[in-house]
């Protein structure tokens, strides 16, 4: 589309909404008010249910896992990363190879001690069964894991394998949506976002035949939760970055 | 798509006598309804939550030029583009435009609603574009060319029968001797026969749930992640997306996906919620190099500042016909066109015209239940109240309608002649009705006995039992 017919459609279609907001431009204080809302972001109502000290938020992400057909098991530590990847492979019966995602943290694990499993870097290959990824948060309310695109965490990673395995910090879960925002904004800029944000919510799943709920439509069939404890962690109030 | 709204008489007739669709429509009620109270009663917030975001979307409606502004700086910004397309065709064309510049040969597409609304698919194949719908309802609607039936379970009007015919008699490679009757037999299926086409894809088409404008987001809600491998392996990411469906910022969106999954599915939260803000950057490893947005009007405008400006507050969850009874009755085609149930009555004469689409909001026994579960609040019988009276207004309504109308409200402004008369006709009918307590068949009333028995009254009307009830409490308050 050239770029002066592109501008008759925005003129057009402004000009229109205009036209039934009865109103030519907003005025001066209106346009502040809206400015002034999407540069400092309020939260709305916030659900009580992760409002609730740390400990408990983490006992909720796992019960809510749980239920979302999700897998989950609770470390000590990161070293105890690659043994407990080998033996969820073993125990589901899957071949001991990854993909993983390229960081340093998850790169500096003590893979070797797994002599068995095979271990590559990068972003999913077709032929990928099982990936592990670094989350970039978790929201107890609903179970879920939130992902952030970037060279180090490749999307593809969270949807092509059928065997998604994440590896999340017990300090990167936070009890409600609104946190886990205020923890990105922190890292990217205000009203800034990585490509994309993957909000993962148990498996892939499917209704479409006769509302039979079945697993693994298209993405990945299992999401497997390593949730490593990575010492305390001190409770602020509900909307207080613990990031920053 | 080609509307047959005008024929919704004769194709809820033929659904009511289809035992299939019959059989395919017990789903809905089973699956949808108490999934969705359970979701409500777990969340104590729930109603005050759709407060919110009704409040969230009406502020919004009354600044949508300033926040579509600031949606598109913010989308340029990070290196996307907006088309603005005020009509269907300024749609298809921008679409049609991005895939032959990029020379693309293979599309995949995640659901969308609006695709379907500016029939993107036709155009494309006759563009010579080979399209493939990847959620799995919509994959098996395109295998059998119809319509989707729902908006958000495209293929409810199925069986788990008739898809394993389709399935058999599309993937003639695979072999015939395979087990197909079980649906986890035929989501592998799908998922193995389009895998292929997710990886050989040029462009990505999907919809939008909802617009960013803090940070020039677009999201989409899933739950089988076809649509995030849409998005995301081909070199191109283009979106469709109907104007209203921009919010403030990240904390306005999260508010309305909290009623959204509730309402729809009865899931706490959808599987995949995905927020795409630009394409790949320059140090990602992998994700789309361009990301466009087509930003659609189609009539919306319009609604603005009418008696149907609460419609644009949809988010498309599907409750109200998931509630709908005429729903229920009838599955999705009836309807004619890509919006069914109580929310299709209400949009789809804002957008095909109320001559086209007249029917739809007669369709509706004002039951309330879309309203009541609406999580937009969203008052669906009084707009089609609405359309019903600008019907009437102008001349729509057929000669009989029009006759009935006038002849009651003859009587209706004359209160004592109507209690004479009703009085009259419920003494009759009760006297002539007292052995089976029913009639199959009555002068005037051949629409009704037609399909089911009318129930005879049992003597006395309404206003009279209440009016002795009244007198009987009064003299037992004196004793």
């Amino acid at each position: 589309m050239s770029t002066a017919k592109a501008n008759t459609g925005k003129r057009q279609i402004l000009s229109a909404l205009r036209r039934s907001l009865r109103r030519d431009q907003p005025d001066e204080a209106e346009r502040a008010a809206i400015d002034r809302r999407l540069r400092t972001p309020q939260a709305n109502l916030i659900p009580a249910r992760g409002q609730i000290p740390h400990a408990e938020q983490l006992d909720l992400m796992v019960t809510m896992l749980k239920e979302l057909s999700a897998t989950v098991v609770r470390l000590g530590s990161e070293a105890d990363v690659p043994a407990a990847v080998a033996d969820y492979l073993k125990g589901e019966n899957l071949p001991p190879k990854l993909r993983l995602a390229p960081r340093d943290d998850l790169r500096t694990l003590p893979w070797d001690g797994q002599p068995l499993l095979e271990v590559e870097e990068g972003i999913a290959e077709a032929d990928d069964a099982t990936s592990v990824t670094g989350a970039f948060a978790a929201i107890a309310e609903t179970g879920t894991v939130m992902m952030a695109s970037g060279p180090e965490a490749p999307i593809t990673l969270n949807f092509l394998p059928e065997n998604h395995i994440v590896v999340l910090r017990a300090s990167q879960v936070v009890g409600t949506y609104e946190e886990a925002w205020q923890r990105l904004r922190a890292v990217t800029g205000p009203g800034e976002m990585p490509r994309a944000v993957n909000m993962i919510t148990g498996p892939s799943r499917t209704g479409d035949i006769e509302q039979t709920i079945l697993l693994g439509a298209h993405g990945p069939r299992r999401l497997h939760v390593l949730l490593v404890d990575d010492g305390p962690v001190h409770d602020g109030p509900v909307g207080e970055n613990k990031n920053g | 798509m080609q509307s047959t709204s005008h024929a919704f008489k004769d194709n809820a007739r033929a659904a009511l006598a289809n035992q299939t669709l019959q059989k395919a429509l017990t789903n809905v009620k089973s699956g949808f309804i108490g999934k969705r109270a359970k979701a409500r009663d777990r969340l104590p917030e729930f109603d005050d939550l759709r407060d919110a975001a009704r409040d969230i979307k009406n502020h919004t409606l009354a600044n949508l030029d300033v926040y579509l502004e600031r949606y598109e700086e913010k989308v340029t910004a990070s290196g996307g583009h907006v088309h603005w397309a005020p009509t269907a065709e300024d749609a298809v064309k921008a679409v049609l435009d991005i895939c032959k510049r990029v020379d693309a040969r293979v599309v995949t597409k995640g659901k969308s609603m609006i695709s379907e609304e500016i029939a993107l698919n036709q155009a494309m194949e006759e563009a010579g574009l080979d399209v493939v719908e990847t959620d799995l309802g919509e994959y098996i609607i395109q295998l059998r060319k119809e319509p989707p039936s729902h908006i958000i379970a495209p293929a409810v009007h199925l069986t788990k029968e008739q898809v394993e015919a389709d399935f058999r008699h599309h993937h003639t490679e695979l072999p015939p001797e395979r087990q197909l009757s079980e649906p986890v037999q035929l989501v592998a299926e799908a998922r193995q026969m389009l895998r292929r086409r997710f990886l050989e894809a040029d462009v990505g088409i999907t919809g939008a749930n909802f617009l960013v404008a803090e940070t020039g987001t677009s999201i989409i809600v899933t739950n089988e992640g076809n649509g995030d491998l849409t998005q995301t392996l081909p070199r191109v990411h283009i979106v469709v997306a109907s104007l209203e469906k921009v919010v403030p910022t990240l904390e306005d969106a999260t508010t309305i996906l909290r009623v959204l999954a509730r309402s729809a599915t009865g899931q706490e939260f959808s599987s995949y919620t995905t927020f795409s803000t630009g394409p790949r950057r320059a140090e990602d490893l992998d994700g789309p190099e361009e990301y466009h947005v087509i930003l659609l009007d189609n009539g919306r405008s319009n609604m603005l500042g009418s008696e149907f400006q609460d419609m644009l507050r949809c988010i498309r969850c599907g409750a109200c016909m998931n509630h709908c009874p005429v729903y229920h009755a009838v599955g999705g085609h009836a309807y004619g066109w890509v919006y069914p149930g109580p929310m299709g009555a209400v949009l789809t004469p804002n957008l095909i015209g109320v001559d086209e689409a007249g029917h739809l909001p007669n369709a509706s026994t004002f039951c309330g239940r879309c309203e009541a579960v609406c999580p937009m609040r969203i008052p669906l019988p009084k707009m089609m109240r609405h359309w019903r009276e600008r019907e009437f207004e102008r001349h729509l309504s057929p000669p009989t309608v029009r006759f009935g109308l006038a002849l009651w409200a003859f009587f209706a402004r004359r209160p004592k002649l109507y209690h004479a008369v009703t009085g009259l006709q419920a003494r009759l009918l009760g006297y002539f009705g007292r052995a089976g307590g029913r009639f199959d068949a009555l002068p005037f009333a051949r629409g009704w006995t037609k399909h089911r028995d009318f129930p005879a009254p049992e003597g006395r009307s309404f206003q009279q039992l209440w009016a002795e009830r009244q007198r009987d409490e009064k003299r037992a308050s004196r004793r």
